[in-house]
């Protein structure tokens, strides 16, 4: 405990850090995966193609990915930015083509057939519709870079990882074990107070038809 | 040119506008068979075109030709004179209502921000798109103060039905699509919202076109019926009680099914048939006096009515033999029908009732008259031979056929390849003109009805 309370500055701003990197990568995972969703959700085989690209990205081990990411964009922010991005957007993109594709072709129908145009239509009534599927991809997404973001601190990245690797590569010495522990804490805390940020924002734009 | 193929008695003035389909092709591929085949239809102004056949006729890939959701292969569409084919799709859609199974509402916005999109898209302000949205709440009549703020899933099948409806007719346009509009409520709601389809286009006379694979609503809902085989050909063009009369051939009678007589008396209503005299009395008066004047007039029965010429009862003249004064209380089980109701109501009356006729009650109950099993037998004879009174629509699947509209009046004419010379003409010689095609003519077949379409 007096582990915690020395370091009370300390743990604030790394979560702090760890929390900022995860929402500004989630936010800009966001956008690339709806992106990605918007040129794919119409084909059946560009919709394919995303869920085997959604199903591979996240085979990959991403302590590999950010080990061979050092090479071409070094140490620091940008490299942590990058794989907790591209983590990020797999289960968004996934969600978003099925949200997509689950928006019933009458509803599309009808958009069309009173005068909006394609893009009125994606803007308007698809992804508002698609739009709570999406969230529920985010919060996923969420969750599971939180995990990834602490492996972001092999690169110096910013964050709660710090803890966990300075613990783990001295294990067994002084406060190491608290140290790792700490930085799980932390991880989780973070997670959740996230989480319910995420329920929130989904209370506040999910339109009260699509939820009675 | 609308006044001469549609009912001029109708209320309303007309506010649709006449559309042509002029050898309208869809091909998808090369090499398939056209969905569509050279189509030349017209769709007078202000009328209810219903679109039928089996399903993969081309009926449905026919109607959204007309607002371009699907763009034809070849062939023009001309609405009020003007040839949108090219124009924007969007700008044109929004200029005709389209409603579809279920009504295709947006389930994230409420009743009032679906009927208000598209004036919203047209630029509308706020204040008259909210008066609009309550004037069309009570179009089809839904109390705008309880309804406008629902969502779609609040609503049931019929409701959502309805404000499919009145978001089509939001930006009051002359062109109504309508694809299966009633094909996803149960059957009670279907008839009454039928009924309230006809009302609304009694009023508004907008240019209807609908499509349903039921035989039966479009004989109920349309002034013009196409029947279309594979490949959209018309198998028949012609109003409902010429389609059930005289259907053109064997796809047409097959397709309309049995009891097509039967359908016919649900067209007619009680006001269109010569009601018969009856002998009224009060019940004042004596049974002797009311034997007297039905013996004089030679009926066999008397009407009794109250002061308000309200029926009370109907007694033979043996009962009135037997009788020491007439009845003064309503009889329960009297044989009433209104003038509104059809031809099958009435029907249905007499049967259950002993007389084999029934009582015809105009406005507050006062009786008119009566209608016998006779008069609705001759009614139906006469449908059979349906005066021809008027021009009718043009319909064709003839590749070579061109069509001449009339600069001063709009009026439409087909030349078909055998008619170039000849000119004009079409309409003079009624009785010459070949009324249908045969059913073995196929992709060349001619479907040129020549009745006009009183509705009933």
């Amino acid at each position: 405990m007096d582990y915690v309370t020395d370091r009370w500055q300390q743990i604030l701003f790394a979560s702090w850090q760890h929390f900022s990197l995860v929402v500004q990568c989630l936010l800009l995972a966001t956008v690339i995966a709806v992106g990605l969703a918007m040129v794919s959700y119409r084909s059946e085989r560009l919709s394919n193609l995303a869920n085997s690209f959604t199903a591979i990205g996240l085979t990959i081990p991403s302590f590999a990915m950010i080990g061979l990411l050092i090479a071409p964009l070094g140490f620091g922010v940008l490299p942590a930015v990058v794989v907790v991005t591209f983590y990020a957007v797999l289960p968004i993109l996934r969600n978003a083509v099925v949200g997509l594709n689950s928006v019933p072709g009458g509803v599309v129908e009808s958009a069309r057939g009173i005068g909006m145009s394609r893009m009125a239509t994606f803007f308007r009534v698809e992804l508002p519709m698609a739009w709570p599927v999406i969230l529920t991809g985010m919060r996923v997404s969420a969750q599971m870079v939180m995990g990834i973001a602490a492996i972001a601190a092999f690169v110096l990245g910013p964050g709660l990882g710090g803890f966990i690797f300075s613990g783990l590569s001295r294990l067994g010495g002084a406060n190491s074990l608290a140290s790792v522990i700490t930085g799980i804490v932390a991880v989780i805390v973070v997670a959740t107070i996230l989480d319910a940020l995420l329920i929130l924002l989904g209370r506040l734009t999910t339109s009260r038809g699509l939820r009675v | 040119m609308s006044e001469s193929t549609t009912a001029p008695t109708e209320p309303g003035r007309i506010t649709g506008v006449p559309i042509l389909l002029d050898g309208v092709t869809k091909r998808y591929g090369s090499k398939s068979a056209p969905a569509v085949d050279h189509l030349t239809l017209e769709i007078p102004a202000g009328s209810t075109v219903m679109f039928v056949g089996p399903s993969g006729c081309g009926k449905t890939t026919t109607m959204k030709m007309i607002n371009r959701l699907i763009e034809p292969t070849e062939g023009s569409i001309v609405i009020d004179g003007e040839d949108v084919t090219t124009m924007n799709g969007d700008d044109l859609r929004r200029r005709m209502g389209y409603v579809i199974q279920a009504g295709g509402l947006f389930p994230h916005m409420t009743v009032a921000a679906n009927i208000g999109l598209v004036p919203k898209m047209l630029g509308w302000d706020k204040q008259r798109i909210a008066e609009r949205v309550d004037e069309l709440l009570e179009l089809v009549s839904l109390d705008p103060d309880s309804y406008r703020d629902r969502y779609p899933k609040q609503l049931s099948g019929g409701q959502q039905q309805r404000v499919g409806v009145a978001r089509a007719l939001a930006a009051d346009p002359p062109v109504l699509l309508m694809d299966e509009p009633f094909g996803a409520v149960d059957p009670i709601t279907r008839q009454r919202l039928q009924d309230e389809m006809i009302s609304i286009q009694n009023e508004l006379r907008k240019t209807i076109v609908i499509v349903t694979h039921d035989i039966d609503e479009a004989v109920k809902l349309g002034d013009w019926v196409v029947v279309f085989d594979e490949g959209a050909r018309i198998q028949q063009y012609d109003s409902p009680e010429r389609i059930l009369a005289e259907p053109a051939n064997d796809f047409v009678s097959d397709f309309v099914g049995s009891g097509a007589g039967l359908k016919a008396l649900g067209l007619t209503r009680v006001n269109e048939m010569p009601i018969l005299d009856a002998v009224v009395v009060t019940p004042e008066d004596s049974p002797t006096t009311a034997v007297q004047k039905a013996e004089a007039a030679g009926h066999g029965h008397v009407v009794v009515l109250d002061r308000a010429r309200r029926p009370i009862a109907w007694p033979s003249v043996a009962q009135l033999r037997r009788a020491t004064a007439l009845p003064t209380r309503y009889e329960p089980d009297l044989p009433i029908v209104g003038m509104g109701a059809t031809l099958e109501d009435a029907l249905d009356t007499m049967l259950v009732s002993r007389a084999g006729a029934a009582l015809v009650v105009g406005p507050r109950g006062r009786f008119e008259g009566v209608v016998d099993i006779d008069t609705v037998m001759q009614s139906l004879r006469d449908n059979r031979g349906a005066a021809d009174t008027g021009r009718s629509p043009v319909g064709t699947n003839d590749a070579e056929a061109r069509i001449e509209v009339a600069p001063d009046t709009g009026e439409i004419t087909l030349i078909t390849p055998d008619q170039v010379g000849t000119g004009r003409g079409r309409y003079d010689d009624g009785a010459a003109e070949p009324s249908r095609s045969d059913a073995d003519e196929g992709s060349d077949s001619t479907a040129l009805p020549q009745t006009s379409g009183e509705r009933p």
